[in-house]
């Protein structure tokens, strides 16, 4: 593959950090690890670095390929947008990508041997929140040597990571750059991760979580959870237009094998899921969209939770995402200025719902092509 | 010398106070944000639909926010800025009177500028029986973006009636001021505006 916008061959890096971290919900952690990708190259102000930030089943893979063998099927999330000449361009930028903590792709997580008793961690993971993950992401920017981000971006969870770091640390950020995001869930939204825990809890190989040691997953229970999902990351126009009621076998059947093609797209995709995510990351991934509310400690008032801020900010959202509505996506923007912070904003027609982000409609990457050509490295 | 109305950049600028918050309606690719910001270093806000132009705003270094003006002001607080514009568009939103409300509810004046349809080029045509087309009201009946049609006049008398003060009026054609008779003579008319019983100051 020799495509002169990819990153080309990437491989992982692990940085391991022993000083103990106290997480939002009381517990510690004794030290952990992070695995990681960087792309393009630090300049030597050490300014030019941007932080990707995944949502809930992504990686730190983020561009570029792991397999020269079989570079498609072995492609960074967001290869779309990373890499020489792609908007955000490796030419410029440092690009970073990491696996946040308690994931499952080599980052410190449930999967992870609980020093204390030599066991997974499994079900005894703490919760972590999307503080916890900035407090983790600054101990690995403190270890790259890069005191302030160029920028902070992500989509949907990863956009409430790239928000919570303008809070969390706003010398450290110029740009916040939210897409597709919130800044909080909705009862809906918290209602959906709801029953996708319940499909996995209620999954007889979960085994309270400790389902490693039984040699088994609960792959049902990540199967039904990730197809519940999917429903919601997918506009019902999108839907109608690629399977509308087309049958599989052009007749109706009266069983409940796959009949209509929708449900065979979903069993496909739950099934491919529940292969390779790990239940108990998924599960507490979910938790920590729930409790993200950065105005909960100032009254539900996002105006006063945003003063700290001092990032300029690129926000975007998308016409048909009924997940992170354009609404959500408003309410941030009013509150950036009601403290007079730089914004713009994008709100961008695409019919594709929640995962439009991920995707690379024209007016969608033009904006943040030129939002991100506008940043000084 | 452009549509966009460079003409009257000099005179919005003039009413401009230096580090001032402007929010620009319809701002286009944002090119009066961009002069404001470089000439008053206004803190400076967009609002556009059009796509193309968010990202040409975007290019210019101005902020933009992609709202739809139709759905009203709401979001934006009591004033939260000093001066709302809304330049050569006003003539292409419906809700004409709940817009220049809400554009005096969040800025403390208000500066807007719309083609004038009394100018007299556009008196004659009608008086020839046809529709006025002119570097301003460029389009044909059919494929017109402009849902009010109305004069010097008639804002006048719509300023009037709703209690909004009219603090400055200049008027231009071919892209100078105009002198006498604005509404004969002026193809563009550029309104300061302010709440009744607040003041005239700036």
């Amino acid at each position: 593959m020799n495509d002169p916008r990819s990153v080309g061959l990437v491989v992982p890096q692990t940085a391991r950090f022993d000083q103990e971290i106290l997480l939002k919900s009381g517990a510690r952690l004794p030290g952990f690890e992070l695995v990681y990708e960087t792309y393009g190259a630090l300049n030597a102000a050490r300014s030019n670095a941007v932080l990707v930030c995944h949502a809930l089943s992504g990686s730190h893979h983020v561009a570029g390929y792991h397999d020269a063998a079989r570079p498609e099927k072995t492609l960074g999330w967001w290869d779309n947008l990373v890499g020489p000449g792609k908007p955000l361009d490796t030419n410029k930028f440092f690009v970073v990508g990491v696996n946040n903590l308690g994931g499952c792709y080599g980052s410190t997580g449930p999967m992870s041997i609980n020093p204390e008793t030599g066991k997974p961690y499994g079900a005894d993971f703490p919760l972590v929140t999307v503080e916890d993950w900035v407090e983790a992401q600054a101990r690995l920017a403190d270890q790259l040597g890069i005191a302030t981000w160029a920028a902070v971006i992500g989509g949907s969870l990863g956009g409430m990571q790239a928000l919570q770091w303008t809070l969390e640390y706003p010398e450290r950020v110029r740009h916040g750059i939210v897409i597709a995001s919130a800044p909080k869930l909705s009862a809906q939204n918290i209602a959906f991760n709801e029953v996708a825990r319940q499909a996995i809890l209620s999954d007889p190989d979960f085994h309270g979580g400790h389902y490693y040691e039984h040699g088994v997953v609960p792959r049902n229970g990540l199967r039904l959870a990730r197809m519940v999902g999917h429903i919601t990351y997918l506009s019902d126009d999108q839907m109608a237009e690629k399977f509308g009621r087309q049958l599989r076998h052009g007749e109706h059947r009266f069983n409940y094998d796959v009949e209509f093609e929708i449900e065979s797209y979903l069993r496909y995709q739950g099934d491919k899921f529940a292969g390779f995510f790990d239940a108990n990351t998924y599960l507490l991934t979910t938790k920590a969209l729930d409790y993200f509310d950065p105005a909960f400690a100032f009254g539900g008032d996002l105006r006063a939770a945003l003063a700290r801020a001092q990032a300029d900010f690129f926000v975007a959202s998308f016409t048909t995402d009924w997940r992170f509505a354009p609404e959500r996506s408003r309410e941030i923007v009013y509150a950036l200025l009601h403290n007079g912070l730089r914004v713009s904003y994008a709100e961008v027609e695409c019919d594709a719902g929640h995962d439009s982000f991920l995707l690379d409609a024209p007016h969608y990457h033009a904006a943040l092509a030129a939002y991100l050509e506008g940043i000084a490295p | 010398m452009t549509l966009n109305g460079r003409f009257d950049f000099d005179r919005i600028a003039a009413w401009i106070t230096p580090g001032e918050r402007v929010l620009d309606l319809g701002c286009g690719d944002g090119s009066l944000l961009k002069f404001l910001q470089r000439e008053k270093g206004v803190r400076g806000y967009g609002v556009e639909l059009d796509p193309d132009n968010v990202t040409a705003c975007i290019r210019n270094g101005v902020n933009v926010l992609q709202f739809d003006l139709e759905r009203g002001l709401s979001g934006f607080e009591d004033d939260s800025f000093d001066h709302v514009i809304m330049s050569l568009s006003l003539q292409t939103v419906r809700h004409t009177v709940p817009l220049l409300k809400e554009m005096l509810r969040v800025g403390h004046e208000a500066v807007v500028s719309f083609p004038n349809f009394a100018y007299r080029p556009h008196r004659e045509a009608i008086a020839a029986g046809r529709m006025p087309v002119s570097r301003h009201l460029p389009y044909q009946w059919y494929d017109s973006p402009n849902v009010r049609f109305f004069t010097i006049a008639d804002f006048d008398a719509l300023c009037a009636e709703q209690g909004i003060q009219v603090r400055e009026l200049q008027a231009f054609a071919d892209g100078r001021p105009v002198a006498g008779e604005p509404n004969l003579n002026g193809e563009v008319a550029l309104y300061r505006l302010g709440r009744s019983g607040s003041g005239t100051g700036s």
